[in-house]
């Protein structure tokens, strides 16, 4: 670091100010986003508030239908994570541990089948699917919906994970007369539980954060999720209450903020950074 | 990663037996196996079979649909009004471009940029990057439309406020130039995952290359050129391929500009969106998600075809 040439100084300082001032364009979208919920007169203006205040978020506190939104976001995030996690930890294992003719094609298959159907191409057939279900307007369609769409992506990664767990664990277990299903449960799984965290985060932060198949599955207030809130709030409410969405928006954001901040500690971002879809 | 599905390789014979009877596997599938077939794979083909009938959300089609052949198609193929505003043609076309834009010249371009610049900067200016680039990428999407919509209000925006302190005059964006709009949206929104990407080819990139070529006195950008550039255009490959897949199935910018005036910003995803439930021309929209779905195969089998050869690390 001490003895570098003039030049190598130079270029360091420069590369330091363009990566700076191309951070900083990238901060001046979200810069409102932070100060405008703690300014009890926000409005789509920036501005630093004076004084600082938590009054709009005891606005959103008290809107009954700002608080259900964020609880149904709660029932079809935690619902739909609680299937993708079970089915893709118990297919994954199979998949990576039984020698069920052709898992090598089924595993190739569901991969291109999943990133064909994409949410937007296939929003007419899922709506038909849902109401030939009769299942319209019902957190239990968006919760099957996001499961069996993010279910491929969440197999694979386990599988990876799991290929990478020495069979000997298992093994020593039947050895000593556990049956498979046993080995599974009281061996293997507490072994792949930091995947099966990775998979579950994942797919909170997906089902938490998407608006499109909620938006076309749900009809009522009552199951609308803060996604579909927040946008009802800004597109159709005239002139849109900013303090009341300012405030919304942060508290709807924090849990993601939250999860990637912990996955980031524990795993490092790497991992879990190439595998949002 | 979800590059490498291709069968794992034969391993040795006799000293692997399998830890779960077939069955007992088959089992263990059943419950995964069951949700996707039901989301996706059916969806798949009842797609193609709507998108030849005239199947509507509402009235007397939606309950007994009938069979139109290759109408739908023809419709949205019909030469007289394809490139029209508003019809299929003029999607396709503006979603093209909002691809080669925002994707491959504004994403790629910019976050190989920020990886490479971030190798070498102080730690603090680093985590500075890092988290505003990352933010714009995982904030849920309704919140980044709408921290948009604040900052490119004409009478208060952030941007306004910035142009008429240093002089410039005010601009409505999003009434003027909407498509420029939404480019500009998905840069910010995704550069952060090939500056990811990037980021991890060159750290995996061996120092010693880039000390040798210091000896030699390379400039930064003679060593980014021959070393850096070379050494990953695997992961570049990948990036485009991955970031070219999503940009075009993007919705986000609905929450953004609602289609746009005069179909200004209506990208496929969102043509398709209007067809089927705005106008409820289910037969319709079903033609141009099959459509959509055949473009998404040619780039998944691209894709696949080189995660099958090489396997990158990221």
């Amino acid at each position: 670091m001490k003895n570098l040439p003039f030049h190598a100084v130079l270029s360091r300082i420069a590369f330091s100010g363009l990566a700076t001032i191309i951070g900083i364009v990238f901060a001046l979208p979200l810069v409102w986003f932070i100060f405008s919920p703690f300014n009890a007169r926000a409005e789509l203006g920036l501005e630093i508030p004076d004084p600082w205040t938590l009054s709009n978020f005891f606005t959103v506190f008290g809107n009954g239908f700002a608080m259900q939104a964020l609880w149904n976001s709660f029932i079809q995030a935690v619902g739909g994570v609680i299937l993708v996690g079970s089915a893709a930890t118990l297919a994954a294992y199979a998949l990576s541990r039984s020698s069920i003719p052709g898992k090598g094609a089924v595993t190739y298959i569901l991969l291109l089948f999943s990133s064909v159907v994409s949410g937007t191409a296939a929003m007419v057939p899922i709506f038909l699917i849902v109401s030939a279900a009769g299942l319209m307007d019902t957190h239990l369609a968006v919760i099957l919906t996001f499961a069996g769409g993010l279910l491929p992506t969440a197999m694979f990664i386990l599988r990876d994970f799991i290929d990478g767990i020495p069979k000997s664990y298992e093994e020593s277990a039947m050895v000593a007369g556990a049956s498979p299903v046993q080995a599974f449960f009281d061996v293997a799984l507490p072994v792949i539980r930091p995947g099966i965290v990775v998979v579950v985060v994942w797919a909170f932060v997906n089902i938490w954060g998407s608006f499109l198949i909620p938006f076309i599955l749900l009809r009522s207030s009552e199951n609308m999720p803060a996604s579909v809130a927040i946008y009802s709030f800004y597109s159709e409410a005239g002139t849109p209450v900013v303090t009341l969405l300012a405030a919304y928006s942060l508290i709807y954001s924090l849990p993601v903020i939250a999860l990637y901040l912990f996955v980031s500690w524990k795993f490092g971002f790497r991992f879990f950074g190439g595998i949002k879809a | 990663m979800t590059t490498d599905v291709s069968a794992s390789p034969p391993k040795s014979k006799g000293k692997n037996f399998a830890l779960l009877s077939n069955r007992t596997g088959a089992a263990f599938f059943v419950p995964a196996g069951l949700l996707v077939s039901v989301f996706v794979i059916i969806p798949f083909f009842w797609v193609i079979f709507v998108s030849f009938t005239n199947r509507t959300l509402l009235g007397k089609t939606a309950l007994s649909p009938e069979f139109v052949g290759l109408a739908n198609y023809l419709t949205l193929f019909d030469p007289a009004s394809f490139f029209q505003r508003g019809q299929f043609g003029f999607s396709l076309i503006l979603t093209t471009q909002f691809v080669l834009c925002s994707a491959l010249l504004g994403q790629a371009l910019i976050g190989l940029i920020l990886a490479w610049l971030i190798q070498t900067v102080p730690p603090a200016v680093k985590r500075m990057v890092e988290t505003f680039v990352i933010g714009a990428w995982i904030l849920p999407e309704v919140v980044i439309g709408f921290a948009w919509f604040a900052f490119l209000d004409y009478d208060n925006g952030t941007l306004n406020m910035i142009l008429t302190n240093l002089g410039l005059p005010k601009g409505d964006f999003l009434l003027q130039q909407p498509f420029w709009v939404i480019v500009i949206f998905n840069t910010w929104r995704g550069a952060a995952f090939s500056m990811m990407l990037f980021n991890s080819a060159f750290a995996s990139i061996p120092p010693s290359y880039f000390q040798a070529a210091d000896v030699a006195g390379a400039s930064s950008f003679q060593k980014f050129r021959d070393i850096g550039l070379p050494l990953i255009k695997g992961h570049i490959v990948t990036d485009l391929i991955l970031i070219t897949m999503w940009t075009f199935n993007v919705f986000t910018p609905f929450l953004l500009t609602n289609g746009g005036l005069s179909y200004k910003t209506e990208l496929v995803s969102i043509y398709n969106y209007r067809v089927a439930f705005q106008d409820f021309q289910f037969g319709k929209g079903a033609a141009v998600g099959v459509i959509m779905m055949l473009i998404n195969l040619a780039f998944a089998l691209i894709y696949l075809s080189i995660g099958k050869k090489k396997t990158p690390k990221t």
